[in-house]
């Protein structure tokens, strides 16, 4: 009798060894660093949906699916990845010129492609995974630090889509394809010169940019600089946002007590500027607790790149966590006015689809670069 | 082995470089978020005071409540000015759907005439905001609010609201006294605390609605409520409650307003009635009067020019405002100053040929008894009110001691003290003549200046004061028209009284007195028709002022012409004597002799304030003696 309890003991215990983390490809710190994040927004959801059930059980619901996504993905080793990730960059590619010419508008712009009955997603999405695999792919095959041809190569493939995501219009999505391969590109070892050089250049080349802006987008550089000039229209948002922000002081006017955001005078105030929500609503002291998290986020993404033991891995964890942080500072500092109001969303807070499932399949890659080293052979 | 080796080593290198310039990254990243926590500690703050203000100002918006208007009441608790609800009919664009064919509707349903229609729509765009009530009609009769209700399910966006507005219930004998309010003007707007007025349409124009805005106002409450973007009222937050305004009670009784209305119907003059202990004006009567009710909601411009326009100028408040030559009237004054002057005795007589001539010099100046009365001392000359005795008088006074003794009875000033637009009169003297007209004075003015005539011009309101402080052998009280404002007793003493006037011997009020008395009762009393079957002592005055010139804006028309040639019949007059309960001054425009046309107003006017007075006195005198008497019997046993 006691010897079968302690064989079934003995045998569980090795189960329990067998199932760890590193066995599941997840990584407990980046999990909680998740978990925390995604639970508090929601609950500023809740306040920033107008106290709406529906709206916090759908972003559940989304998030349950992203974190199965992202659990799938950290079951592929980083080798499969860098195999597939050309045959991933052709057909989203594709993708893209199919949007430009038959995708669905809505709010004045061509982003979705909808496969009649089954789906309508945004293939730009995709493109933020596919843009920094395939340079990381390409670049891993280099001799590094990358030499001019190989940056040539990189930039004729971030060109393409970035162009054609541009093209939608898309400006945030566009920008934040760019920075994951351009990171990439840095994190290769790219010399410091050439940086060097090339924001110069861009530096240079700004008054170029500027001509070739759409009209909205000059519109909402020039509402930045002085958001009283339009403050029904464009200069609505920034000053809405900021009086929120401002309003809230260091502790914030409590859960579901924002009069900006109740009283509806904070636009897109449960997606692009939920931040704003947070501010006004748990202050100075939410807004670093808020930035703790993602900094803690970072921070672990990148230990976990440096521990890949392959380039590819390496380069392509490294420049997810990049984007992720270049997400996070591009909404906070539109929501907070030092920044034109471009569609980039909070992470893991603002409400909406795709955006968060692309975000835990970036986490789900990073956690397989992590994971598989061991397993796989060099 | 050397490629694998050169892979190992270069996988190494590519492991180290990607390790700096992860580092780079971190700190970049700290950097940039250390950025964006600096930007939140300055909005939130540094900058937090102008955020949280900008915040509240966005979610609060600040209604008015505007406070009930305070009552007028006369002395008796008699309403004069209240407040009357209307009904007005309201539509919410928003709640209205089809805002045409609810009009159609309302405009079938009311029986209103097809081009309201046009009036209509225009009146449901002047809201800016769709949920706001736009005001389609106002003072909705009782048929027309059944019809409405039993509508009701037809006609969506559509209420009936209350709205309280002034009501007169004595427009047309109290509507000079009283005043009246009207929509608040462009004019108005700069006199008055605009914040205390926002939710008020109306303020006090004229008259007592004017004089005393401030206190039957009130002080305007504020809602805050808190809205949406949208600017809908979502609650309210607090409320301060508005303070409703001051009633107000009058020294006016209406029945002795009603009553002087009715003597002076059909006539053109003034009648004002004061109590000389207090200075409470018991009546202020000008003739003819209209309705201040019409100017309330805003009179139409063709009832307005007509009134305007109006031969016998109805808007013009003749108590308080109208000049004429106080006449003969300001006779026991000038008696009282040649005894102060020592200029005269009561004794002292003239001779009166029927004229009076400045030595060196040939013109004559007429009495009005072409003959002459003969020889006449002080209290003959003013019971027969004899021109000749005033004449010498005036001249052996001068005008400048002329003029600054009748300035002690409120002559060429105005002492009231909330009589709203009272005229101040002209009292005339040398400096006022050289100011005027550049010209010295002749002492022939001086003589017509004796008899009130000449440059002399007083209001009723004036004539009454004189009269009253005659009555008061001298003392002083400041003519006034509130008696409480909300609890606040309105009573003497007022500051700004003038002095009283003190005669060295004060003996001679009571020959003043007497004479005056005289003329309502002796033989040869100019009042002494209206004096007769007198139950009480009255003294009197009468005045007959001549009238030369032609106003400039009267048509020509011969009938009419001649009767605005006529003199202005005048009298005042004061009783009881010894006890002086009522000074009252009669005007009546183009009445011809004051003895005549004004005695018998002043007489009607003082009996219906005396005698109830005395009838229950007397009563309650007679119930004493009997109780008495039967007190007596019993104990003498009868």
């Amino acid at each position: 009798m006691i010897d079968y309890w302690q064989r079934v003991y003995r045998r569980s215990r090795r189960h329990y060894q067998r199932l760890s983390w590193r066995t599941l490809h997840l990584d407990p710190w980046l999990l909680l660093a998740l978990l925390t994040i995604v639970t508090g927004g929601l609950i500023v959801l809740y306040s920033a949906g107008g106290e709406s059930t529906y709206l916090v059980e759908a972003q559940a619901l989304r998030f349950c699916a992203a974190f199965l996504v992202m659990l799938l993905i950290a079951q592929f080793s980083p080798r499969t990845m860098q195999r597939l990730a050309w045959f991933f960059y052709i057909v989203v590619t594709l993708m893209l010129v199919a949007v430009d010419v038959i995708g669905t508008h809505a709010m004045g712009a061509q982003r979705w492609l909808t496969i009649p009955g089954v789906i309508r997603f945004q293939p730009s999405e995709l493109m933020k995974l596919a843009m920094p695999m395939t340079i990381a792919a390409y670049l891993s095959r280099r001799v590094l630090p990358p030499g001019w041809l190989d940056l040539m190569v990189c930039l004729l493939l971030m060109g393409l889509p970035v162009g054609l995501i541009a093209n939608q219009p898309d400006l945030g999505t566009s920008m934040l394809v760019a920075a994951s391969g351009v990171f990439v590109v840095l994190l290769a070892g790219l010399s410091w010169r050439f940086i060097a050089m090339c924001a110069a250049f861009g530096i240079a080349a700004m008054p170029l940019l500027w001509f070739n802006m759409h009209q909205y987008q000059r519109q909402r550089v020039l509402t930045l600089l002085n958001p009283e000039s339009d403050p029904l229209g464009a200069g609505w948002n920034i000053i809405q946002s900021k009086t929120a922000i401002g309003s809230g002081g260091i502790h914030g006017k409590g859960w579901m007590q924002g009069t900006q955001s109740q009283l509806e005078f904070l636009p897109e105030r449960h997606t692009d500027f939920i931040g704003a929500v947070l501010g006004e609503e748990f202050g100075l002291i939410g807004m670093v607790v808020l930035m703790s998290c993602y900094l803690l986020l970072i921070w672990r993404g990148l230990y976990m790149a440096n521990q890949a033991h392959d380039t590819f891995g390496r380069l392509l964890g490294g420049s997810l966590v990049l984007t992720f942080f270049v997400y996070v500072f591009v909404n906070v500092g539109m929501v907070s006015g030092v920044l034109p109001v471009v569609g980039v969303p909070l992470p893991l807070i603002s409400y909406g689809g795709t955006a968060s499932v692309t975000l835990m399949a970036g986490f789900g890659m990073l956690m397989a670069v992590f994971t598989h080293h061991k397993i796989t052979p060099r | 082995m050397r490629p694998r080796r050169a892979t190992l080593k270069d996988s190494e290198q590519q492991a180290r470089i990607f390790r700096r310039r992860s580092i780079v990254a971190a700190l970049f990243v700290l950097i940039m978020f250390s950025g964006l926590i600096g930007r939140m500690v300055w909005l939130q703050v540094v900058q937090h005071d102008i955020f949280i203000t900008r915040s509240d100002k966005n979610r609060m918006r600040v209604e008015p409540l505007p406070p009930n208007r305070g009552l007028i009441f006369d002395r008796n608790h008699e309403v004069l000015a209240e407040n009357r609800p209307t009904y007005n009919l309201t539509l919410v664009r928003e709640q209205a759907g089809d805002v045409g064919q609810t009009i159609d509707r309302l405009i079938n349903i009311l029986g209103l005439p097809e081009d309201q229609h046009e009036v209509l729509t225009q009146r449901s765009r002047e809201r800016l905001r769709s949920y706001e009530p736009a005001l389609l009609l106002s003072d909705l009769t009782e048929e027309q609010i059944a019809e409405i209700a039993v509508n009701r399910y037809r006609l969506p966006g559509v209420e009936v609201e209350a709205q309280l507005i002034r009501y007169y219930p004595d427009g047309e004998w109290m509507s000079h006294v009283l005043g009246y309010v009207g929509r608040i003007s462009q004019e108005d707007q700069q006199r008055i605390d605009t914040s205390n007025y926002a939710g008020t349409h109306f303020i006090g124009k004229t008259g007592i609605e004017r004089f005393y805005e401030d206190e039957l106002h009130g002080k305007a409450g504020v809602k805050r409520v808190e809205t949406n973007a949208r600017g809908r009222v979502l609650r309210e937050i607090d409320r301060t409650p508005p303070q409703p305004g001051k009633n107000l009670t009058l020294t006016l009784d209406s029945k002795l307003q009603k009553l002087g209305h009715d003597l002076l119907k059909g006539k053109r003059g003034a009648i004002v009635a004061i109590e000389p202990a207090t200075g409470a004006i018991l009546a202020m009567v000008s003739e003819p009067g209209f309705d201040n009710n019409k100017f309330v909601t805003g009179i139409d411009t063709k009832s307005y020019a007509a009134l305007r326009d109006d031969i016998d100028i109805p808007l013009y408040n003749r108590a308080a405002r109208g000049q004429y030559p106080p006449a003969s009237t300001v006779k026991p004054y000038m008696a009282s100053a040649g005894l102060e002057y020592g200029l005269i005795t009561p004794s002292d007589t003239v001779y009166d040929p029927g004229y009076y001539q400045l030595p060196n010099d040939s013109r004559r100046y007429r009495n009005w008894l072409r003959w002459g009365h003969g020889r006449v001392d002080m209290k003959r000359a003013i019971t027969v009110s004899n021109d000749t005795y005033f004449f010498t008088l005036a001249h052996r006074m001068g005008i400048d001691r002329l003029s600054s003794f009748m300035h002690k009875y409120g002559f060429g000033e105005d002492h009231s003290l909330d009589v709203w637009g009272a005229g101040s009169g002209l009292m005339p003297s040398r400096d006022w003549k050289r100011g005027r007209y550049n010209q010295v004075w002749y002492p022939g003015e001086t003589l017509s200046v004796g008899i009130g005539q000449g440059y002399w011009l007083a209001t009723p309101l004036q004539m009454a004061t004189a009269v009253a402080v005659m009555a008061n052998k001298g003392k002083w009280v400041r003519p006034h028209l509130a008696m409480e404002v909300g609890d606040k007793k309105i009573a003497p003493p007022f500051e700004n009284t003038p002095d009283d006037i003190k005669l060295d011997n004060s003996h001679w009020w009571d020959l003043i007195h007497d004479a005056m008395e005289n003329v309502m009762t002796g033989s040869e009393g100019s009042g002494r028709a209206s004096g007769r079957n007198l139950q009480y002592r009255m003294g009197g005055k009468s005045g007959t002022a001549q009238v030369f010139t032609l106003g400039q804006k009267e048509k020509y028309n011969a009938s009419e012409l001649e009767e605005r040639l006529h003199d202005h019949a005048l009298f005042t007059a004061f009783a009881p004597v010894d006890d002086p309960k009522i000074a009252v001054a009669v005007i009546v425009e183009n009445g011809g002799g004051g003895s005549r046309v004004a005695a018998p107003i002043a007489r009607e006017m003082l009996d219906a304030w005396i005698l109830p007075t005395m009838k229950s006195s007397e009563e309650a005198q007679r119930h004493a003696r009997q109780n008495e008497n039967t007190a007596q019997r019993i104990a003498t046993g009868d």
